[in-house]
């Protein structure tokens, strides 16, 4: 009698294993991408989209026997469609973990909502330190950058290399502040003195003509900008037209001269500083092979935004495969993200179990002409750099 | 800061410019006001379509310059339609209706271009003539801006002898100051006022051309400016060359200045101002003396 009842608990135990297992071999990890393609930055939209593609071909589109499919789902550009479709992706469509979003105000609109979900959401580029800062939380891991991260050794960096005074721009928006509060914090802490500041209206005035003046009457050592995109393009060009190019030093995140559009600026950009986590000119094994894949592929060269989107596969198919393909506890898929280490395009990586940060190298790189184009070259690199916790406890 | 020549000059030159796009705005919108009292709010859009026009022209043919004549051609034609189909029978209507249409036509146009053009924003190149920058009392200015002071300043001399010199001139000016009388001696006031809005449609559509290599080009450029060429027609009073001349320059040397000088203020500056006009002269700096 009691054998039979340990015989018949042992065959329903291995029954039940048994469809366990089968539902997990059969059924595939569905992935949501929630990225813009369509909208202000729609172009960036598609330019990690195609990244994201290239990275689970490249590191594998099935983990222990479970396929992998993508779900896609466009925010628009916009924080209240990127909810919608935030939600549909996990209603609906029932994913297992979600990656994505470009715009810090998409993600500020939806971290709520995957934070009560708990569902992983692996950020590939918005920037606000608020979100692994303040506002952290367990479910979200961001293998992109925060922007206090790009600039921070910006700030003694210029000092040291004998620029005594600056002027700041930056558009008059959360990521513009926050860059330009920790420069200066940087910057002045080494002995640089902040002569200016101009904060254009996001989106509004175009024109920057009136602030170069004012920089010019202001007569400082060096500009510090965050401009990306196409203002970014504009930027430079009319830095140029007004004669400042050859009277101050521009320098900036570095987005201002973004592989994506660089050799666009052409000699305009010629001589700019900027800090960046990524660089096409990165001197390693492992960029010159994905460069060299990229350019195959799409036929110009990967930028940062690919490069994080192309590291976010490969963050989240280690993590999938430190857990053997089980996406039922999602904790423990976070918590394999922070055991993964590796070295990518953009040098060694690993997230930052504090706050949920990307950890990795920043480079300072200056623009400099190369036959007829131009290409930004690696001047000194700040290894490993990691966000203070500001505020979060994880 | 104000003591720096450097500064004064190149910050005075920007002021120029930006008065330059607004004076060719305003005297479209301001000479149609003062004729027959109608406002068309939709006068932004058609800066917007000629920007856009222009990217069209562009690409299609490569070349700034012939961008710089189909463009505004093709938005005087597009008003030109829209005046036969509907603001002709709006004319005798009162003020709020043609406000709500022409306040609707300016979604309609939002949309439409949205529709052909796309939500992303563009650039077209500066032509290669003009890209680059001359030296200007010893400060480094680019061509290009020089160019759009030139236009409007050229734009202006001809529109004072055609005001002054021409019978269509003359037939506007009269028209301005008593409409009745002038149909009563048997001239077509009617025909008159077509030709003067299109003319308005044409300029709107010439700065959206000379604008858009210096600002990007995308759906809802047309609501700033739309703004600052109202408040210029206020401040210079509506029907005379003079007072959107000198509107123009003081709110384009006002937005200028005020936006460096006086960051925090600088959606208040232009409102203050024109807030003291309005207490001041109530009918403009330069009104026409209306006869009705």
């Amino acid at each position: 009698m009691n054998g039979k009842r340990i015989m018949a608990a042992a065959l329903a135990a291995a029954l039940l294993a048994g469809t366990t297992a089968a539902a997990n071999a059969q059924s595939d990890i569905k992935i949501g991408v929630l990225l813009p393609y369509s909208g202000v930055f729609g172009g960036l939209g598609k330019d990690q989209d195609a990244a994201i593609e290239m990275g689970f071909d490249d590191f594998g589109r099935e983990v222990a026997d479970r396929g992998i499919t993508l779900v896609k789902a466009d925010t628009e550009s916009k924080p209240n469609a990127g909810l919608a479709a935030v939600k549909k992706l996990i209603l609906r469509d029932k994913v297992d973990l979600v990656v994505g979003i470009i715009s810090s105000g998409v993600l500020a609109a939806v971290r709520d909502y995957v934070h009560g979900s708990e569902t992983p959401l692996i950020v590939t580029n918005a920037g606000n330190v608020d979100i692994t800062g303040e506002r952290c939380s367990p479910w979200i891991v961001r293998t992109s950058f925060s922007n206090a991260q790009i600039v921070r050794d910006m700030g003694p960096w210029m000092a040291g290399e004998g620029y005594g005074t600056a002027f700041l721009m930056a558009f008059d928006y959360a990521a513009g502040h926050q860059m330009m509060d920790t420069f200066r914090e940087g910057f002045e802490a080494s002995g640089g003195r902040i002569v200016g500041e101009a904060y254009p209206p996001l989106g509004e005035t175009k024109d920057f003509g009136p602030y170069l003046a004012q920089v010019k009457a202001a007569d400082p050592d060096t500009v510090f900008v965050f401009f990306a995109g196409g203002p970014a393009i504009k930027f430079a060009k009319e830095w140029a037209a007004f004669g400042m190019k050859d009277e101050v030093q521009l320098s900036g995140a570095g987005w201002l001269n973004s592989a994506l559009y660089v050799k666009k600026q052409g000699a305009d950009a010629v001589g700019t500083l900027g800090a960046l986590n990524y660089y096409p000119s990165i001197d390693t094994p492992e960029n010159h092979a994905w460069q060299e894949k990229f350019r195959a592929a799409h036929g110009r060269d990967g930028s940062e935004f690919g490069v994080a989107a192309y590291d976010s596969a490969r963050l989240i198919v280690s993590a999938l495969e430190a857990t053997g393909g089980n996406t039922d506890d999602k904790a423990a898929i976070v918590k394999a993200m922070h055991a993964v280490e590796f070295t990518g395009p953009r040098g060694p990586l690993r997230i930052d179990p504090m706050t949920n940060n990307v950890i990795q190298n920043i480079y300072v790189a200056q623009v400099e002409a190369r036959g007829d184009s131009v290409a930004a070259a690696i001047r000194h690199t700040f290894p490993a750099v990691q966000d203070p916790p500001n505020g979060c406890t994880l | 800061m104000l003591l720096d020549p450097g500064f004064l000059i190149v910050q005075t030159l920007n002021g120029l410019q930006l008065s330059m796009l607004l004076f060719l705005l305003s005297i479209g919108l301001s000479v149609v006001f003062g004729m027959m009292n109608f406002i068309n709010l939709a006068h932004g859009t058609l800066y917007m379509v000629g920007a856009y026009l222009a990217l069209s022209s562009v690409r299609w043919f490569d070349s700034y310059w012939v961008a710089l004549v189909l463009a505004p051609l093709g938005v005087a034609l597009i008003g030109a339609v829209f005046y036969a189909v509907l603001l002709r029978h709006m004319q005798r209507q009162s003020p709020m209706r043609q406000v709500l249409v022409t306040f609707g036509l300016i979604f309609v146009g939002f949309d439409a271009v949205r529709m052909v053009w796309g939500a992303l924003p563009h650039t077209i190149p500066i032509p290669a003539a003009l890209d680059g920058s001359v030296t200007v009392f010893g400060e480094i200015y680019p061509t290009y801006r020089l160019f759009i002071i030139a236009l409007g300043v050229t734009v202006l001399i001809a529109l004072h002898f055609g005001l002054e010199r021409t019978r269509l001139g003359a037939v506007v000016r009269a028209g301005v100051d008593d409409r009745r009388m002038v149909a009563a001696l048997g001239i077509d006031v009617e025909r008159a006022f077509f030709l003067v809005f299109c003319l308005g449609c044409w300029l709107a559509g010439l700065a959206g051309v000379v604008s858009a290599p210096v600002f990007s080009i995308f759906p809802g450029m047309d609501m700033s400016i739309l703004i600052l060429t109202l408040i210029v027609v206020v401040v210079g009073g509506p029907g005379s060359l003079k007072g959107a001349v000198v509107g123009s320059f003081v709110i384009g040397m006002v937005d200028t200045y005020g936006q460096v000088l006086a960051p925090e203020l600088a959606r208040v500056t232009i409102y203050a101002l024109m807030a003291a006009v309005l207490l001041v002269r109530p009918q403009g700096l330069f009104p026409v003396s209306q006869a009705h």
